[in-house]
């Protein structure tokens, strides 16, 4: 039922969107003919669209809380979502898994070369998105300085080539490395920081990389950059562009199933079980026996390692690289990836990934409301389904009788 | 019998304030020893001061575990300390709350484990075997603490009183040779109560590990324990048998007040 007061609220709802919205959606000043223009038509507009779409916030809204009580009050299941009861059945599940699989495999036959690419770019986000979900999601450390390991793995291609003309392939296992060892060369200090504290630290130390690569010319070239890096070659084929393009998306394609199988494996071991009880509860943790140092460290080498490897990768695909892509919104964006996702879930972060990163290009046709619709989207996401996507829900160890034999269940 | 802790002269300073004024503490073998006090006298300090929580101000604390040397555990980080053989469980406890029973005391079998992560990765036979093992060995430890039935369970979702008892599950999968156990029956009905002073003289008898125990529950304590030591405001007033304990003048005005003329 509509009450009265509901009404109420909503038409101060819509007065204020059109207060809120006025300067950016009426008035419009066109600089040639030095004139204003008043479009009241999409004031008439944005006032009824909110008031209506505060009808449905506000019914969104109730039936969020209705769920957050029962499941209070101990109904359990009811917490069970649309995505989980359908990766719990295999029956359901596996047809779809080989739908996705055929349709990757056909999508740079079917698609154009500027598709390909798009897609290519959100393999890389996914790929990112599962490395900074080990250390955020996994360990619970916010790292907001992840962009510099990536920034590390893409300089390290760059320049070992442009000096000494080592090879793509070479350069993967070294960008990992130097990614690895820059993970463990800021975590010493850090790791002792916790929460907001971490985040800041890394934020700063994310800047500064950039920072150096800006205004270190002699090492990096500064703004400017590299270009020409080759692109990946294989057995010695010479790639047209469409061939390059197409070898590069599946080798992402490889490069992220390698990564969900690893990140899944770490998550069922014995560091995966030290990482999250590291989560709930530090001090517990250590008194269980586990060295938090070591353990966190392992974490943050871990994902500066898969950013390192990203990087390289990323150099290969663009041929070019400059400071620019390695800003600190990088970070905010990859960060947004795993926590929209869902912190922890390896297919919450690979739909994370392909909804924010694929969502802007798709979203180009709305071009000038392409960055609002994004972060509507966001605000509302956060605040009906504040766990992500879809949320982890942990594989937990079961125990099924003393044969040996453990079955785990769960997703 | 040998003597297996030995806490000498051990003072904690928060700022101005003395927590712990030169405390001396001993436990043997296979015995069960009361912490005993008032409020905030410095009881759970003690316990942060041995497991490496806290770094004390001042004192020396030395461990004989069986069958190796004596060494101090001064300095040691807390993780260090139980893996030399202290396991101690928390007074406003502190599970693992979103992991299960069973994940729960298999974190306590973590420091007894040695894959690291390429064995994670590869998951090789000894990583498979040990993970198999871990979750066997970690399903005995909740069936002798009497938690079996609810092994898959979200700590979380347990009874008060089993929640203590997981504590106490987690502690003991670390395999330590000394238990500390911080009000353990705090929040339990009289009915648990008595449960868990069975559960703890079992302990030590299957496992041969000494207990070391903060309690306010008197009747548990003094049915329970070898010796009781009885710290006031950071001092200890006094050590000795229950029976000795229950007469002391000295404990009787710490707990009843100054007015109070026994
Ligand atoms: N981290 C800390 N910083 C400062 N003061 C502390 C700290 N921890 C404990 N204290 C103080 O030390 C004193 C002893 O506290 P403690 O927790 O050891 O008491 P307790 O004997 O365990 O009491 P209770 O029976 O209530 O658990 C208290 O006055 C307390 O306020
Ligand atoms: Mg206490």
């Amino acid at each position: 039922m509509i009450t009265l007061p509901e009404i109420k609220k909503s038409f101060f709802v819509s007065l204020w969107f059109m207060f809120l919205t006025f300067p950016i959606m009426v008035v419009r000043v066109n600089p040639i003919e030095k004139a204003v223009e008043w479009r009241w038509k999409n004031l008439l507009l944005v006032g009824v669209g909110s008031f209506l779409l505060s009808f449905v916030w506000r019914y969104l809204f109730k039936r969020k809380e209705a769920g957050k009580k029962k499941e209070e009050a101990g109904y359990d299941s009811g917490a069970k979502s649309f995505f989980h009861i359908i990766l719990a059945e295999p029956k359901i599940y596996k047809p779809f898994l080989i739908g996705i699989a055929f349709f990757a495999l056909a999508f740079p036959f079917i698609f154009s070369i500027y598709q390909t690419n798009i897609m290519t770019t959100a393999l890389i986000y996914v790929m990112l998105g599962l490395g900074l979900n080990i250390v955020v999601g996994l360990a619970g450390l916010l790292d907001l300085g992840y962009v510099a390991f990536y920034a590390v793995g893409a300089y390290s291609y760059a320049l070992l080539n442009y000096h000494f003309g080592l090879s793509f392939w070479l350069a993967l296992p070294i960008g990992a490395a130097l990614g690895a060892f820059f993970g463990i060369l800021l975590g010493f200090p850090v790791l002792r920081l916790r929460g907001d504290y971490l985040a800041i630290v890394t934020l700063g130390f994310g800047e500064i990389i950039r920072i150096i690569l800006e205004n270190w010319n002699e090492f990096s070239f500064g703004p400017s950059g590299i270009a020409n890096i080759p692109r990946p070659g294989f057995l010695g084929i010479e790639f047209s562009l469409q061939g390059a393009t197409t070898f590069m998306y599946f080798l992402m394609i490889v490069l992220t199933l390698f990564t969900v199988f690893v990140v899944n494996r770490l998550q069922n071991s014995r560091i995966g079980r030290a990482w999250i009880a590291l989560r709930e509860d530090e001090i517990a943790c250590q008194a269980m026996g586990i060295d938090k140092t070591k353990t966190k460290l392992t974490a943050f080498a871990l994902g500066a390692t898969w950013a390192g490897m990203v990087g390289v990768v990323f150099a290969a695909k663009t041929t070019f690289i400059n400071p620019a892509s390695f800003t600190v919104w990088e970070s905010i964006i990859i960060l947004c990836i795993v926590v929209l996702g869902g912190m922890g879930s390896v297919i919450g972060v690979v739909f994370g990934a392909l909804i924010l990163i694929l969502l802007p290009e798709y979203l180009r046709a709305f071009s000038e409301y392409r960055m609002l619709i994004f972060g509507a989207v966001l605000i509302i996401m956060m605040v009906f389904r504040p766990g992500g996507v879809i949320s982890s829900v942990r594989r937990t160890y079961r125990f099924e009788g003393l044969t040996g034999k453990r079955d785990k269940t769960g997703i | 019998m040998k003597t297996i802790l030995e806490v000498k002269n051990l003072t904690m300073n928060f700022g101005g304030l003395c927590a712990l004024d030169r405390i001396d503490l001993d436990i043997s073998e296979r015995e069960i020893v009361a912490l005993i006090g008032p409020n905030g006298a410095g009881k759970t300090t003690f316990f942060n001061c041995i497991t490496g929580i806290f770094p004390p101000t001042e004192g020396e604390m030395f461990i004989s575990p069986p069958g190796k040397q004596r060494k101090s555990i001064k300095g040691l980080k807390p993780n260090q300390v139980t893996e030399n053989g202290l396991a101690r469980t928390f007074q406003n406890i502190r599970l693992f709350q979103n992991m299960t029973v069973l994940e729960n005391v298999m974190i306590g079998r973590h420091c007894r484990m040695s894959s690291g992560i390429a064995g994670a990765v590869l998951r090789n036979r000894a990583t498979v075997e040990e993970e198999e093992a871990v979750v066997e060995e970690s399903y005995i430890i909740l069936q002798k603490i009497g938690l079996s039935e609810y092994v898959n369970e979200f700590a979380k979702n347990l009874p008060y009183g089993a929640q203590r008892r997981l504590e106490i599950a987690r502690a003991l999968a670390t395999e330590p040779f000394l238990l500390l156990l911080d009000e353990p029956a705090a929040g339990m009905n009289l009915r648990e109560t008595k449960e868990l002073d069975e559960l703890i003289v079992r302990i030590r008898d299957s496992e041969g590990v000494s207990i070391l125990l903060i309690e306010h529950d008197m009747k548990l304590v003094m049915s329970l324990s070898d010796r009781i030591f009885v710290v006031d405001y950071g001092k200890k007033i006094a050590q000795g048998k229950p029976e000795e304990i229950q007469k002391n003048p000295v404990v009787i005005k710490a707990y009843l007040g100054e007015d109070f003329d026994a």
